[in-house]
Order: C-alpha cells, then sequence, then structure tokens
C-alpha cells in the first residue's frame, strides 16, 4: 500500500516535470509519460504474478530437488561406503580361513607323517627284534651243537681209541689217561687250525 | 521514422484503451514483452523444477544451476540472514535478465530501457531495504551514516555525503541498468542505419560492427541484470548486516 502511494508520488512528479518536453516528436520516448502508469501498473502485475509463482510453487520445488539429490548422493556414498567395510571384513575373514585351513593341512601331514615315521620305526624295531632273537637262537643252537659236537668227537675219539688200545695191545686202557691224550691231540689240531 | 534510432523505445497502446477512472493502464507492447518475460521465466522454470531425476536433463540442469547461481550470489553477498528474499531476487534477476534478453530479438521491445520500469523496481528495492533496515535495528539504522573511526571534525560532512549517497542508490540503480540498455540498443540501430545508408560498397564495415555489438549487447543484458541483482544483495546486506 505504502509503496503503491511513493510510487504515485513519484511519478506524479515526473510527469510534471517531463509534461512540459512531451509535445515535440523527438527526443526520448522514455520521457514521454503518456504510458508511464499503465507501465508501472502492467510492471507490478507481471512482476507481482511472477514473484508469487516463483515463490510459492517453482522455487520450493527446485530447492527439494537439490537438497533430495544432495542428501541421495550420501546416502549412497554412505551405502556404498559400508558395503565397503563389508566386503573388506569378508576379504579378512576369508584370509583368515585360507590361513587356518593351510594350518590346519600342515598339521595334518605332520600329523600322518609322525604316524607313518612311528608305524614304521615301530615295525622297524619289531623286526630287528625278531632278527636278533632268530640270530641268537641259531647262534645258541650253534654253540651248543659246537660243545656238544666236541663232546661227542671227544667221547667218540676216547671209545674207538680205547677199542683200538683193546684190540691192538688187548689189555684195557685206562680211560682217563686216553682222554687226556685226545683232549691234547685235539687241542693241537685246534692249535694247527688256528696257528696260521 | 523508422531511421530514427529512437523509434524502436516508442509505447504504444495494443488493442482497447483500458481507463481506470482517470488513469490509462491500455496494454501495450511494453505489457506485452513484460508478460512474454514472466511468461517465458515461469515456463522455463516450472519444467525445470517439474521432473525430479536425479541426474537432471538440460532443462533442468538449467534451474538448478541458476538457483545455485542466485544463491550462492545472495549468501556471498548478504550472508545467511538473506535467506528469506531469495525469491525475491531471484524472480528480480530473472524478470531482468529475460527483459533484456527479449529485447535483443530484432524488432521487439526493450522493458528496461524505459526509465520508468527500472525507477519502479530500483524505488521499491530502496523502500523495502529502508523498511527492513529499520525493522531490524530500529533507529540504531542511521548509523548507517555514521562511519566508524572518522574524525569528528569531519563527521558532519561524512554524513551528508553518505546521506546523499544513500539517497541515490535507487537513481543510480535504475539509471544504470536504463542507460545500458538504451545506448546499447540506439547503438546497434545507428550501425544499422549505417549499413542502409552505405550500401553493398561500404555497408559491410558497419554490418560487422553490428554483429560485434550484438555478443557485446548480450553480455551487457547479462551483465546488467547480474548487476541489478548483486546491488540489491548489496542494500539489503547493508539493511541486514550493519556494518559501519
Amino acid at each position: 500500500m505504502l509503496k503503491k502511494i511513493i510510487i504515485q508520488i513519484f511519478t506524479l512528479n515526473f510527469v510534471l516535470v517531463t509534461s512540459a518536453q512531451s509535445g515535440e516528436s523527438g527526443g526520448m520516448p522514455q520521457l514521454n509519460p503518456e504510458f508511464w502508469v499503465s507501465q508501472i501498473v502492467w510492471l507490478v502485475l507481471t512482476f507481482g504474478i511472477l514473484y508469487i509463482v516463483l515463490s510459492k510453487l517453482i522455487l520450493p520445488k527446485i530447492s527439494n530437488n537439490l537438497e533430495s539429490r544432495k542428501s541421495q548422493i550420501l546416502e549412497n556414498i554412505e551405502t556404498a561406503e559400508t558395503q565397503r567395510e563389508d566386503s573388506e571384513k569378508k576379504l579378512k575373514e576369508f584370509e583368515k580361513i585360507i590361513l587356518e585351513s593351510k594350518l590346519e593341512a600342515r598339521n595334518y601331514f605332520n600329523e600322518a607323517r609322525q604316524k607313518i615315521l612311528e608305524d614304521i620305526n615301530n615295525k622297524r624295531v619289531a623286526l630287528e627284534k625278531d632278527i636278533d632273537d632268530e640270530i641268537s637262537a641259531v647262534e645258541q643252537e650253534v654253540n651248543n651243537l659246537k660243545i656238544t659236537s666236541s663232546e661227542k668227537i671227544k667221547k667218540i675219539a676216547i671209545e674207538t681209541s680205547s677199542e683200538l688200545i683193546k684190540q691192538l695191545i688187548g689189555e684195557e686202557a685206562n680211560s682217563s689217561s686216553i682222554s687226556a691224550i685226545v683232549e691234547e691231540q685235539s687241542r693241537k689240531s685246534k692249535e694247527k687250525q688256528h696257528g696260521i | 521514422m523508422a531511421a530514427n534510432p529512437m523509434y524502436q523505445f516508442n509505447v504504444y497502446r495494443i488493442g482497447p484503451e483500458i481507463k481506470l477512472g482517470e488513469i490509462d493502464i491500455s496494454f501495450t507492447n511494453a505489457s506485452l514483452f513484460m508478460v512474454i518475460s514472466s511468461l517465458a521465466v515461469l515456463i522455463i522454470f516450472n519444467l525445470g523444477a517439474k521432473k525430479k531425476s536425479l541426474i537432471p536433463d538440460k532443462i533442468q540442469l538449467l534451474a538448478e544451476l541458476s538457483y545455485s547461481f542466485v544463491s550462492k550470489m545472495i549468501s556471498d553477498t548478504a550472508g545467511s540472514k538473506a535467506k528469506p528474499y531469495f525469491s525475491f531476487i531471484f524472480s528480480l534477476f530473472m524478470f531482468v535478465l529475460f527483459c533484456n534478453m527479449f529485447g535483443m530479438i530484432p524488432y521487439s521491445f526493450t522493458v528496461t530501457s524505459h526509465i520508468i520500469v527500472t525507477f519502479t523496481l530500483a524505488i521499491f528495492i530502496f523502500i523495502a531495504v529502508t523498511i527492513i533496515g529499520f525493522i531490524k535495528h530500529g533507529l540504531g539504522y542511521l548509523k548507517l551514516f555514521v562511519p566508524s573511526g572518522v574524525p569528528i571534525i569531519l563527521l558532519p560532512l561524512i554524513v551528508v555525503i553518505e546521506i546523499i549517497s544513500y539517497l541515490s542508490r535507487p537513481v543510480s540503480l535504475s539509471v544504470r541498468l536504463f542507460a545500458n540498455m538504451m545506448a546499447g540498443h540506439t547503438m546497434m540501430k545507428v550501425f544499422g542505419g549505417f549499413v542502409i545508408s552505405l550500401g553493398i560498397i561500404g555497408g559491410w564495415l558497419p554490418l560487422s560492427f553490428s554483429v560485434a555489438l550484438t555478443g557485446l549487447e548480450i553480455l551487457v543484458a547479462f551483465l546488467q541484470a547480474y548487476v541489478f541483482a548483486i546491488l540489491t544483495c548489496i542494500y539489503l546486506n547493508d539493511a541486514l548486516n550493519l556494518h559501519h
């Protein structure tokens, strides 16, 4: 209201000042006040409508659009960030799993190796023991045989020599002296055998 | 008559004479171009605001870039307190810009080349800014005329100068826009006239001048709309944030 009154005062002043020169056809048409009021009225009308429609209808929409785009972009960035974190976490888990499974595999392998080695060892020990036993048994037998065979040989030698002496001489020989001779002979033959 | 470079600024009635009491408010060519400019602004920005796609198309981008351009201009010059006046400054900038640009079409009419139109806008801005200043700061707004750090002896002189400069704001604001538009269009008309009068042999020089001037005038059309809007922001800044 106040605005309009002031505008009218101003325009009236201009009308008064310039109405004197407006008669001539030259000069500036801008200073011809014939359509000043019309221009002001139409300016207020068009600019007023423009302002009202822009401020009430159009600018809020544009501002909303800009705002929603901004928030959408922020949201997208946020989701991207969380997804990245998720994937990183998953990657770490995956690596951990791989590491664990590698360790496990190594353990299994080691265990299996240990087991097999132990098995082999056990079997070898048992086998060696068996072989030793058998060897010692055979040695025992051989020893026994050695002892018994030399005794037997001595006995046979004593017996045959006593028989020989009996047949040759016809006289019973002292078995003890014969045995002493046999012993000496056998010792000598033994010495001969080993004396090389 | 058409050779007169001022002829293009003539206002004439379109359609019947409309009278409101004693006052003639007939629809003129000036009114026509005001309506066209406003409608163009409304149509373009309505189209730009309608779509809500995340990736804007051309017209939406135009609307949104204009929005952020004006928004940034206001926040840079007048701060965050000027936000409620965004719609007004946006409308003002777009109205002046479209009026200037429509004036660049040959045989059209340049609304802003009339002092009465620019002066109406400027005086409205002046009065509104003064009222806002007094509402925000009360009588403290008068401190605007008393700059701090001035020797007391100089103070009466400075206050008078400040008051004169404050009161001349609407005049300088309106005359700047009006004179720029009028001078540019007159000059183009004069050079256009030279093309005809010098004929096919000598007419090429003014023709090339005319082409160059058209480019310059489009720049001026944008620049003056920008200056008009930014000066409004600066005046608003004075009213909102009292610096002196």
